[in-house]
């Protein structure tokens, strides 16, 4: 059915250009890049206009002008001879992402490398920034805390999500619940924060916790603080609270992906629920579980709010993300920073490669 | 557009009046001294209509309280001082800083962060225009000393001192102890003393709490700060916090410090003096803290913390009536009555001539008049007048300061911000919630040091 | 067979019923809390809305007895107790609860009897605090108090949708492109340039904001909202690239291998056939795009320069505590106010997560 659909519409695009296309399609860049910069001059003068009006600009010049330029260097492109066009068109696709990558992250991390090379004070070459990212207590005791963030916080997360996913696919009241889990996702940090003050607070009047402890006989427990080393798993919590509705988006859509017909063929060949998650579901949303699992393990590598704002990594609650921001920010050592960031960097290195194991096998056109 | 036009019709006005004016709202005073020659053609309308941007961490309704205390300046001389508080200035300030894209001026609440940057070489020196005889007439000497640090060509005065305020106080509720009787305390021993009466009583004595989230841990540093001043001398005190090299630095592991440390948790960990107990102090939100003492029957009967606390307590709390203070009794007559306080030191990035002369009005205590009168600040300057505080409690604080045997500043606030906002915090906050010994604690807050 | 379904129908409800139950609760006493006054959030928790049965304060008070001590046995009506006992309450055993309140020295005995209790003080005070500013009352020197308005919101409103919305679709459109380049198109160094993009997943964009501030100031982008956006864009490219690249990938082969015999070139296939199908995707990736920059402060802060007339709402809310944090209770109402957003984005989006959409092209 896609395939008629798609003809029809594709035949229109795949006329030769002729001179006088050809030259509009060349003016076109100048024009668009014109209007951009007289928008951007616009929209920098901050002029007295309403700012209502101010904000359609802003979002309509953002947006169009990002589709105009995509759609003028395709373009442009086209008009090459058909041997160029498979060569450059490539990088009109993959260009615009890595020349971003290239300025934001890609030579800042370069740069951090050659931070981390050097002593903080004395500017000589040194690897001390590295043999501390291994050696403080501090550390140590982050790196140990970071390892149960992983290994707790990501598989409860994708459990979780993987559950209610599943459940939420079979049941009517799908929408309303999904919604109620992504919630949590849409507060903002500092809301999560006094959230959760609400839940975990040691004043049995304002901790909803200690509340149900000491009504049942108990003792009201500090469990942020001093319940060491507990104190993160309550800190996981909330991560797991707050994530769970990203891991549930991204399975719920891969599960929506498999075919009726194939879930319907098991059901009808006798497999019970259990085994059609197992024979079928699972297999189907491999790809997305992957996803899933490497961008929280990332997360939880680079987590840093959750820990900053409720225990500021006090009370054994270190975590690297922290570590990094005290020593850009607070201490003002950028290179023991970068060593951190650098070591970071590394250790997820075996992730990726796993990740990326069957991208060379793909096909291409 | 429009609100330049309106700022350059106020000027055009201002320069036709400017002397009635200044009179009139008080923005240039006629007191003024050994003004700069910036500030001098500043307040002849000569800088009308330009723009002086501001940043610094306080917001909400101390943001309105200071564009209050600068409007009748702003009035008379044109310029319009833009001044965007923000929340996350610690962080923020740095990365703008070095990032090239700095604000006119900073508000910096610690003048360790601060001193990052001057080391750097980012700020200005406010000594090449301002007038050195000004500066010492209007300051004392322990502000001035502080303003001095050393930068990448040598010592500059790195900023102006527009606000503190006091820490060496103990709140109390009024009611309370006049239904039991219990009388202030003026040393040491007496409030130990009563400590043990309320204890005896079947009451609690004191609530403390160190919780502040990223921060937890810096009420139990001014603590320690607070006893450090009654137990040894300011040499030492001046050493340990803002130590002029490395060989003079008098290390967290001394005697001192560990004595002092002995004689806090004397007082904290002694049983049923501290609501909650151990646990409860490392728990509690310090805004959270002195709420028990507006309970009735008081929870609690002490709360050593400076001054901004009164915006925690309940709604409607009267001061003289439901709350008073009293001055933290010296330990040993020898260190007289010292008083510890923190400030705002406002630091200079660009250096313009509307800049110069906000910076010289900001020297002055004309610039938190209104201010002082609105009540939350407390003006470092010596040409600003008691009577100009709004309420009993700050005016009381300002002179508890004048009379005080000797200043000091938040030594947290000076130490480097490994230390004074890292491990200083968190060797105190392991310290109380026992995750490791003092000695411990004391040692682990050193190693963050900075090595020269 | 109907009745296993309907069983098997109860137990997924039941179960989902109970995780979203234990996922909303910590939210749901926010939103009861912010319906409370600023002394009652701070003395009780907001589940005392609930009407609970227990002992309650009857307003009927005795005086202390005179000259009582901690140690010794204090008697009063008909039982004896110590000090610490009187003060944890004794059953008196006709009905009532007698609690010593207060010290040896000062308080007062108060009388309990069991009975139904709720405290129903409910206030929107914090949501019109929120929304149309604090007022504050200013004491001037001269003794008279004006007042004050503080900012709304809805100057940081607008700022926070102008940050968002472009900073939400551009680098989803630069990201499906480029997931569709590394997918479906061959060039050299694909595989290398690819792993650097995914490795980059895992750079702190901390370490950015400096080098990337000079080179704002030097291009004059720096306090630009399009600054914001490419600053965004940069940082959210990584994971939109490469969950981009996991969707695009796994579209079926024959459906593009028809187009290409049909002539179409791949900017066609792109546009009319790869991003049609992958709605989903982009819909998934765009919600959480959104909620991170709609929450960021940082970002905002550091490039739209510390400005009033650029503040986000985030910033916005969390000024509003004030200098020390004072008014940390407003946070209540705040929270559900910046969370409407994303959630409308949510609700908007959630309707492209369909079934089917691929239907008839998977092969089996």
């Amino acid at each position: 059915m896609q395939k008629t659909e798609g003809a029809a519409v594709f035949t229109a695009s795949s006329d030769t250009p002729t001179p006088l296309r050809a030259i509009l399609t060349l003016l076109a860049p100048v024009v668009v890049i014109a209007i951009l910069y007289s928008g951007f001059l616009f929209l920098r003068e901050n002029g007295n206009a309403p700012q209502m009006v101010k904000t359609i600009i802003a979002i309509i010049w953002g947006i169009g002008g990002a589709t105009a330029l995509f759609f003028v260097a395709n373009g442009v492109v086209e008009l090459l001879p058909i041997k160029w066009v498979a060569r450059v068109q490539p990088f009109v696709f993959v260009g615009p992402a890595l020349m971003l990558l290239t300025w934001y992250l890609a030579i800042p991390a370069l740069r951090t490398l050659s931070l981390a090379l050097v002593d903080d004070q004395t500017g000589q070459f040194t690897l001390d920034n590295f043999t501390s990212v291994f050696t403080e207590r501090i550390m140590i005791e982050a790196w140990t805390n970071n390892l149960l963030w992983m290994l707790i916080g990501t598989t409860l997360t994708v459990v979780f999500g993987l559950l209610i996913a599943v459940l939420a696919d079979r049941s009517r009241f799908e929408r309303a619940a999904k919604s109620l889990i992504f919630m949590p996702m849409a507060i903002s940090m500092v809301g999560a924060g006094v959230i959760w003050k609400f839940v975990y607070d040691v004043n049995p009047n304002i901790g909803l916790l200690n509340a149900g402890v000491t009504a049942a006989g108990g003792t009201a427990q500090p469990w942020l603080t001093l319940l060491q080393p507990w104190n993160n798993l309550f800190l996981i919590l909330v991560l797991v609270w707050m994530q769970t509705g990203y891991a549930m988006v991204l399975l719920s859509a891969a599960i929506k992906g498999i075919s009726d017909e194939l879930l319907e063929a098991a059901r009808v060949d006798g497999a019970n629920e259990f085994a059609v998650f197992f024979r079928i579901i699972l297999p189907n949303i491999s790809g997305t579980l992957l996803t899933v699992v490497t961008t929280i393990i990332i997360f939880t590598l680079k987590l840093f709010d959750i820990v900053m704002v409720m225990t500021g990594g006090q009370f054994g609650t270190e975590v690297i993300g922290v570590r990094f921001y005290r020593e850009m920010f607070v201490n003002n050592n950028p290179g023991s920073a970068s060593a951190i960031a650098i070591v970071l960097l590394v250790a997820v290195i075996p992730i990726m490669g796993y990740n990326l194991r069957q991208f060379s096998r793909r096909d291409t056109f | 557009m429009k609100k330049l036009g309106f700022v350059l019709l106020v000027a055009a006005l201002m320069l036709s009046f400017s002397s009635i004016m200044a009179q009139d709202m008080a923005g240039c005073s006629d007191t003024w001294e050994n003004m700069s020659a910036e500030l001098t053609s500043a307040c002849a309308g000569e800088l009308a209509g330009t723009v002086v941007t501001m940043t610094g961490p306080f917001t909400d309704e101390d943001e309105v309280k200071f564009n209050d205390s600068i409007a009748a300046f702003e009035a008379a001389t044109g310029i319009d001082i833009q001044y965007t508080g923000t929340k996350e200035f610690e962080v923020i300030i740095t990365p703008t800083v070095q990032g090239g894209a700095p604000p006119d001026i900073a508000d910096f609440p610690q003048p360790g962060l601060l001193r990052n940057l001057v080391e750097d070489g980012y700020v200005v020196d406010v000594s090449t225009f301002l007038d050195p005889a000004h500066i010492e007439a209007n300051y004392t000497e322990s502000w001035r000393d502080m303003a001095t640090i050393g930068g990448p060509d040598g010592e500059i005065t790195a900023g102006v001192w527009a606000r503190f305020n006091g820490k060496s106080l103990v709140w109390y509720p009024v009611q309370a102890f006049a239904d039991a009787g219990y009388e202030v305390p003026t040393t040491w021993d007496e409030m130990i003393a009563l400590s043990d009466q309320i204890v005896a009583d079947g009451g609690t004595p004191w609530c403390v709490g160190i919780e502040s989230g990223g921060a937890t841990g810096w009420p139990a540093t001014d603590w320690i700060e607070e006893v450090m001043l009654r137990t040894t001398t300011l040499e030492n005190y001046d050493n340990w916090s803002f130590p002029a090299d490395a060989a003079s630095r008098l290390s967290f592991s001394s005697p001192e410090v560990m004595n002092a440390a002995t004689v806090l948790g004397n007082l904290w960990f002694t049983e049923n003096y501290v609501m909650g107990g151990r646990e409860a102090i490392a728990s509690t939100f310090f805004g959270d803290a002195p709420v028990p003492m507006f309970d009735d029957p008081a929870g609690c009967y002490m709360h050593k913390q400076g001054n901004f606390i009164t915006s925690f307590f309940p709604e409607g709390s009267v001061a003289g009536e439901d709350y008073s203070f009293f001055y933290l009794p010296p330990i040993d007559e020898e260190y007289g009555r010292p008083f510890l306080v923190a400030g705002d030191i406002y630091a200079m990035f660009n250096d313009r001539a509307e800049v110069r002369a906000v910076m010289d009005f900001f020297s002055r205590g004309e610039s938190v008049r209104a201010w002082l009168g609105s009540g939350g600040a407390l003006s470092p300057h010596n040409d600003a007048l008691l009577e100009w505080y709004g309420s009993d409690v700050e005016r009381g604080i300002a002179e508890l300061v004048a009379n005080a045997t000797s200043v000091r500043f938040d030594g947290s606030d000076l130490m480097p911000g490994a230390v004074g906002a890292g491990s200083f915090w968190k060797g105190m906050t392991d310290w109380v919630s026992g995750t490791v010994d003092l000695e411990t604690a004391l040692t682990e807050i050193d190693a963050a040091w900075p090595t020269e | 067979m109907n009745r296993q379904k309907r069983t098997a129908m109860i137990l997924v409800n039941g179960i989902l019923l109970f995780i979203v139950i234990l996922w909303t609760i910590p939210t749901v006493g926010l939103l009861i809390s912010s319906l409370r006054n600023r002394d009652d959030i701070r003395s009780s928790g907001w589940w005392s809305i609930i009407p609970n049965y227990g002992w309650s304060n009857t307003g009927e008070e005795l005086p202390l007895p005179e000259g009582q001590t901690r140690d010794t046995p204090i008697t009063i009506g008909s039982k004896t107790a110590t000090f610490d006992e009187w003060r944890a309450g004794i059953d008196m055993g006709d009905g009532t609860r007698y609690v010593w309140i207060g010290t040896l020295r000062s308080g007062r005995i108060e009388i309990y009897r069991q009975q139904w209790m709720v405290n129903w003080n409910f206030t929107t005070d914090n949501y019109s605090q929120v929304l149309s500013g604090k007022e504050f009352e200013i004491r001037n020197g001269d003794g008279t108090i004006s007042t004050v308005q503080g900012d709304d919101m809805s100057a940081s409103f607008l700022n926070s949708l102008t940050v968002a919305i472009p900073s939400t679709i551009i680098p989803i459109m630069i990201a499906a492109f480029a997931a569709y380049g590394f997918a479906w198109m061959s060039f050299p160094g694909r595989r290398i340039l690819f792993i650097a993009i995914v490795a980059m997943l895992v750079v702190p964009l901390q370490v950015a904001l400096v080098p990337i501030l000079r080179d704002y100031v030097s291009l004059e982008l720096n306090g630009t909202f399009l600054g914001v956006w490419l600053a965004h864009a940069g940082f959210g490219l990584p994971l939109a690239t490469y969950l981009l690249y996991n969707y695009i990938s796994t579209l079926p082969k024959e459906i593009l291998e028809s187009a290409f015999i049909d002539g179409a070139s791949h900017f066609t296939i792109f546009t009319r056939l790869v991003l049609p199908l992958s709605v989903p995707a982009l819909a998934s990736f765009a919600i959480f795009q959104f909620l991170w920059v709609w929450n960021d402060y940082f970002i905002a802060l550091l490039f739209l320069g510390i400005n009033r007339n650029n503040e986000v709402l985030t910033q916005r809310i969390a000024n509003m505590v004030g200098s020390r944090g004072a008014d940390w209770h407003l946070l209540t109402a705040a929270a559900f106010v910046s969370m409407l957003v994303p959630l409308i984005v949510f609700f908007s989006l959630q309707r492209y997560f369909v079934r089917g959409l691929m239907a008839g092209s998977v092969k089996g």
